[in-house]
This record gives structure tokens, sequence and C-alpha cells, in this order.
């Protein structure tokens, strides 16, 4: 008779169906599949018809089509017969130039001033706040355009330009330094840097494993050092000085020759690098805290010198905490890096996605390149950040 | 006699003062200013810093400085002689439009009232003794419905106001805290369903989450002013700033979201398992007991959050919308104003510092509040 009346309860209603866990589980997702599906599919049905309606064409031919602008900074070579799609490339490319220049400047400035917040000295500590607290709480849009005012308008007109040292000139329309053109045999130079390098790191390897098994120190990182620059210097110097300097000169309303750095180069730069900065300061500051009093006293007990404490025991715990806000913070330089297009400063926003996009008409396309290549910068960072995490991450006795 | 010792009992005698080199400034400053060659070299270069910064940029913007008096720059530079101080002057003739932008003259009380409300709401959501009683909660949560009404008009006898005519301070409120208010409810939902058991939400919720994060907020601002158009039905044309929120919402729900999951995941295991223990549902686990620990210890995350959108809605001014910095590079590039860049992001730049520092400050003394418990 019971086994009669559980035999009733198994048939399958909606009602049961909706009362079980699991099967209701799949019916939410089956409900909310067919509404994602839905919605991106009236999304679809209404481009097609907008599209068709304006009577543009959908298609990445457009790329191929030379660009018809200038572009005022690149690091290859570009002229406007170029393609949109070199347009494109150079604009990536200066957004990387300026998101790698960034990155070094702030992780420089902010590891600097997150130590110094610290520091006993109180003079520092609050210099150090008052430039975090600062330019933490300011627009970093403002800051790029305040960066761009004072070089555009302290600095004199090429014309006026007085020589710093004789070669460098300072101005309005960037900065004019001298510049290095490689002559023929000037490749051995580089293989020199490449073989010193991987000295550097063999060496390192080596010395690591002296003091693992003697407990000899080799300072090897000042070894390594030396060869780094010393080689190179050596091969150089043998080769002659393969090399020879263009210098900047004033040829009518500015310079020619030599190397320039842009006036918007410099403000996005330093404006970037002063505003990740701030944020560094304070990810390396919550890093170091964090690490444990008792470490440091154990360390001294143990008599290991202060300074090979904050080397060898304090920072390798504290990097555990700040690698990984440190990395998105890099993340959010880069994405920032897209404020270029306030002042001018041609990236990849400003290329593909602007002038491009509004000489085209290709909207959709353009946005899609410009999404997707910050997209894949974004996820391809994210993936290297999970598998450091990976590795450093503590494992619980 | 005064040199006669008095005896004590062992252990009652009274404490003495530290020895005289051990205490005081002089003692303070060789500690901490002057302990090392290094260290006194370092000092000296911060004073020297703060030498080279701080009296020529006081010089410059108080002393040397026109605030009320002139009409244009040319006046301004006729008071100071030269141009060697700041002209503060286009601030105050702008005030108007730095605080309503473009608002018809006549309807800013709506404005001013509205101000008023928002202040009350944001009172009602810090204050711990107002939050406790659920009506006033309520009604305060209700009130920046009431604001909407006054703003937008159209309805009540009010006069019906152009979204374009709003602008400065009024816009930056609007997109900050309709995006932070409206973003809210949106993230917690895609923070539980992207560490929600059911693939197919989190598998959604993280290809959104990381799709958002993953792109520089102008891009999408880009998107909202050329492509959205696109993906609506034809001929539907709705307004640009009502595009620029839903952006901007879906942009700090995206960051928000992920503030809440970590909240989440510092939840121990045992308060979902007694949950589940007690019988509850899943929606009664969270709304009775993970997400009010969860989102109490997400508070200073999402605080940090909201400074950063709030910061970002500078960003409005790149595709055309009138927020502060456009009332001013507006003003700037008129022939009476032209050349006041300066002047004009220091003030821009010290307006959004004493919300952003204030709010942060805020978020400190909760997270000291609120390090209780067992995150420790």
């Amino acid at each position: 008779m019971s086994g009669m009346q559980v035999q009733e309860k198994k048939t399958v209603t909606l009602g049961s169906l909706w009362r079980d866990k699991k099967s209701r589980g799949v019916i939410m997702q089956i409900i909310a599949v067919i509404g994602i599906l839905l919605f991106l599919g009236n999304i679809v049905s209404n481009t097609v018809e907008n599209l068709d309606r304006l009577g543009v064409k959908v298609g990445f031919d457009f790329l191929t089509e030379p660009a018809n602008y200038d572009i005022n900074q690149t690091l290859i070579e570009y002229d406007s017969s170029d393609s949109h799609f070199r347009a494109g490339l150079v604009g990536l490319l200066n957004t990387l130039l300026v998101a790698a220049c960034g990155i070094v400047v702030a992780t420089i400035l902010g590891f600097t001033a997150g130590v110094l917040r610290l520091s006993h000295n109180f003079v520092l500590n609050r210099l150090m706040q008052v430039y975090v607290e600062i330019t933490r709480n300011v627009p970093v849009l403002l800051q790029i355009l305040l960066w761009h005012g004072i070089i555009i308008h302290s600095l004199p007109v090429p014309k006026k330009a007085e020589a710093i040292m004789d070669v460098v000139f300072a101005t309005n329309r960037g900065v004019f330094l001298p510049q290095p053109i490689p002559q023929e045999g000037f490749g051995w130079v580089w293989i020199a840097l490449l073989v010193a390098i991987v000295f550097a790191v063999l060496f390192k390897r080596y010395a690591n494993k002296v003091q693992v098994e003697t407990g000899k120190l080799i300072p090897a990182i000042w070894i390594g050092a030396a060869a780094i620059v010393g080689l190179p210097l050596i091969v150089f110097m043998l080769l002659g000085a393969p090399v020879e300097m263009s210098y900047p000169a004033l040829k009518g309303f500015n310079f020619k020759g030599g190397f320039v750095i842009k006036p918007e180069f410099m403000a996005l730069w330093f404006a970037l690098s002063l505003y990740t900065g701030a944020f560094i300061a304070e990810i390396v500051r919550a890093g170091i805290q964090s690490v444990s009093h008792g470490q440091t006293e154990a360390a001294h007990a143990l008599g290991i010198r202060p300074n090979f404490t904050m080397r060898l025991v304090v920072i390798p715990q504290a990097m555990r905490v700040i690698i990984p806000p440190l990395i998105s913070q890099y993340l959010n330089l880069t994405k920032n890096s897209s404020l270029a297009i306030a002042i001018g400063y041609m990236d990849l926003v400003a290329t593909i996605g602007g002038i491009s996009l509004n000489q085209t008409g290709r909207a959709l396309e353009s946005m899609g390149i410009v999404l997707g290549i910050y997209l894949f910068i974004s996820l391809f960072i994210s993936a290297l950040m999970n598998l450091y995490n990976k590795r450093v991450a503590l494992v619980s006795r | 006699m005064s040199t006669e010792t008095k005896n004590y009992e062992p252990g009652m005698h009274p404490a003495l003062p530290p020895p005289a080199n051990s205490v005081g400034p002089v003692r303070w400053m060789r500690d901490n200013l002057f302990s090392s060659a290094s260290n006194t070299f370092l000092t000296l270069l911060g004073v020297y810093l703060v030498y080279l910064i701080l009296p020529p940029f006081v010089q410059w913007a108080f002393i040397d400085s026109v605030v009320l008096g002139a009409e244009s720059r040319k006046e301004c530079l006729a008071i100071m002689g030269e141009d060697r101080g700041a002209c503060w002057s286009f601030v105050y003739r702008r005030w108007g439009q730095f605080v309503y932008g473009f608002y018809p003259m006549e309807e800013r009380w709506r404005v001013n009232v509205a101000f008023i409300l928002t202040a009350i709401t944001i009172a009602v959501v810090l204050i711990e003794k107002l939050r406790a009683n659920k009506q006033i909660l309520i009604a305060g949560v209700l009130l920046p419905v009431a604001s909407y009404f006054l703003i937008v008009g159209g309805s009540f006898g009010l006069v019906d106001v152009p979204t374009n005519k709003m602008g400065g301070i009024l816009l930056t409120l609007i997109v900050g805290l309709s995006g932070i208010f409206v973003s809210l409810p949106i993230s917690i939902m895609l923070a539980l369903s992207r560490i929600s058991k059911l693939p197919i939400f989190s598998i959604m919720a993280t290809i959104f989450i990381e799709f958002i994060r993953g792109v520089p907020l102008i891009t999408l601002l880009f998107i909202a002013s050329t492509l959205l158009s696109y993906f609506l039905p034809p001929g539907s044309n709705f307004d640009l700033l009502l595009r620029v929120l839903i952006m901007v919402t879906i942009f700090s729900a995206a960051y928000i979201a992920e503030v809440i999951r970590g909240g989440l995941a510092a939840i121990p295991t045992g308060q979902y398992e007694a949950a589940d223990a007690l019988g509850l549902s899943y929606w009664q686990s969270m709304r009775l007991i993970i997400l009010p620990q969860a989102l109490k210890i997400s508070i200073p995350g999402i605080v940090g959050s909201f400074i950063g959108l709030f910061k970002d809605t500078t960003l409005v001014v790149i595709i055309g919308l009138l927020d502060p910095l456009g009332i001013g590079m507006a003003a700037i590039s008129t022939t009476e104003w032209a050349g006041l860049s300066t002047e004009l992001y220091v003030f821009i730049g010290l307006f959004f510092f004493i919300f952003c520092f204030g709010m942060s400050r805020y978020s400190m003394h909760l997270e000291k509040k609120l390090h209780t418990g067992h995150n420790n």
C-alpha cells in the first residue's frame, strides 16, 4: 500500500519538477538560456534592420583602404596613404608604448612612495601621504589635461628654446634629444647584450646554488649588472663606436632631426605614472604591513641583519600580497591610457576607434576591433596572473 | 635640608621624569628626522621640495589671485598688473553653470530641493541611528524617486526640462548617484550568479563581468554614443544621458559584483551549511544569513568602487556631455576667459578631491568599525 503511494508520488508533474531542487535548477537554466538567446536575437535583428535601412555594409574590407590621415607619433613607418589597418597598428603600438613607459615609472614611484610612507621620517612620510591622497582623489582625466596644459604653456616655442647641455631642447612642441643612429656592425652590440643577460641569469642561479650548499654569498646581482652594462660597452668600443648621432637643429618654426618626445606623450606618461603610482604606493604599504611583525623579530633573533631581513624575509612574503593588485593596477593604467583621446595622443582608441571610425562610418567593426584588443590584453594578463597566484599560493598545512 | 634624601619603602619611590635628552622635540627630531646621514639628506630634500612647490603655489592661488572683481581675463590681468596669479573670477561668474549646467534659471529651485532630498537620503543611509528605523529608511530610499520627478519634470505641473540642459555638478551627481543606486541590486545578482552552482548562470555572469572589466569605460561610452542606436528597434531614439547612464550602470555593476563576490567568498562555509540545516530555501538563506554578512564586509570595497565611479564621471565630457569639466572647458574657450586652463583644472580637481577624500575617509572609518567578528 505504502509502496503504491510512493509510486504515485513519482509521477512527474510540472509542480513536482519545480519543487525538486535539481530539476528546478535545470529548468531555470533553460529559461535563462532562452531569455538570453531571445535578447541577443532581438539585438542582432535590430542591428541588421538598422544597417539595411541606412544602407551600411558590414565587413572588414575598409581596413585595407588608405587611411588619409596623419599620426603625430609613429613607432613604425607610416604616412597618410597607408591603410586603416596600419593606422590601427600604429595606434596600438602607441598605446603599448605609453603603457609600458607608464608601468615602469609608476612601479618605481609606487614602491618608493609606499616604502617611504612607512618610514619613521616624519617629513617624508607626510610628503608621500599628501602625494598619494591628492593624486588618488582627483580624476585621472583632469590630471592628464593639467599636465598637458602645463607642458604646452610653460615650455617655450621652438624659436625661443634654449639648449640644455648644447643638444637637448625642451619646447612646447616636444623635447628634442640627440638620436643615436646605429651604423653597420651595431648588431654585435645587441648580441653582446643578449649574451650578458643570459650569463647574468645563469650566474645568479649558480650563486643561489652555492649559497644553499655552502652558505657563501656571491654578489651575483652586482656581477650580473656589471656584465650587462660592461660587455656591450666593450664590444661597442672594440667596434669603434659604430653610431652616428643625429642632433636636433632649428629649421623654420620647428626642430628637425634628433629624437622627439611629444608633449602629448609626456603629459599622458606623467599623469598615468603619477596616478597609478599613488595606488601602487598604497598596495605596497598594505603588503609590507601584512607581513606579521613576528617574522621580522624571528629574523632578528636568528641574527639576520636588518637589510637582509627586509630582502630575504619581509619582501618575499609581502610580494605575495602585492603582486595580484599590482597587476590589476597595470591593467588599469593600460585601460586609462585610452583617455589619450582627450589631448590628441594617437592611441588605439583615437586611431581605429576615432578617426578611422568617423571617416569610414564603420562603427560596428571599428569598436569591435578596439574592444577585442583591450579584452585580449586584459584576459592575457589575467591568465598570467592566475598562473603566478597558483605558483605562490600558500600551501596550508 | 633640601639635599636630605627621603627614605622610601622598597617599590614606593614615585616615578622620576625620563632623562631630559630622551624626550621632547629635540630628541624626536633626532630619532625621526636626522637619525642617519641618508635620513638627514632625505629630510632636507623633502623640505626643499615643499619649499619649491608650496610657496609659489600659495602665492599664485591665494596671494596674487583675483577672485571676485573681474569680468574677463583682461580685467584680471589689469588688476594683477602682470600675469602672475590665478584668475578665479570665471568660477565666480559661471558659478550657476558649474552647479546647474543650462538648467532654466527659474526652475533651479527644483534642483536645489532635489539636492536637499539627496542629502537627506545620504544621511539616512550613512547614519546608523536613522538607518535602524525601518520607516525612515524606506522613506529615505524613496526620496530619490521624488528627486527624479523634480529634476526631469513633465508631471505634477512641473515644466519638462530636456536632459541636454542638465550639466555641471548636477550632472555629475545624476550620473554618479544613479549609477551606484541602480547598479547595487544588479551587482548583487551578478555576484550571486557568478558563484552559483548552476553552470549556465555562472558562465554568463563571468563572461559579462570579465568583458566589462576588460575594456576601458571610454569605449563603453563611445558605444553608448555611436553604437547603441544600432541595437535598438528602428526608429527608437532615446536620450544620450539615458544611454550614458545605462553604460555607467553596467560598468559599475561589474566592478561592484567582484567586490561583493569577495565578500561572499569570505563567509565561512559553515554559514551556508547552517542555513541549509535550518531548512531555509536558497533565497531565504541568502536574504537572511549570507548577504547581510557579505554586504557588511563589502561596504569599504563598494565605497571604493563608488569613488572610482565618481571620478570616472568626468569621462562623459569626451562624448560631449557638460559635466563641471565640460562647462569649464566651454567657459575657457570663450574670448573673455581664454587661457585659464590651469585655474579650471585646479578648481575642478579641488571639487573632486573634497568629495573623494571625504568618502575615502568615511570608508576607512567604516573599515575600522566593521573589523569585528571572525575575519582575523
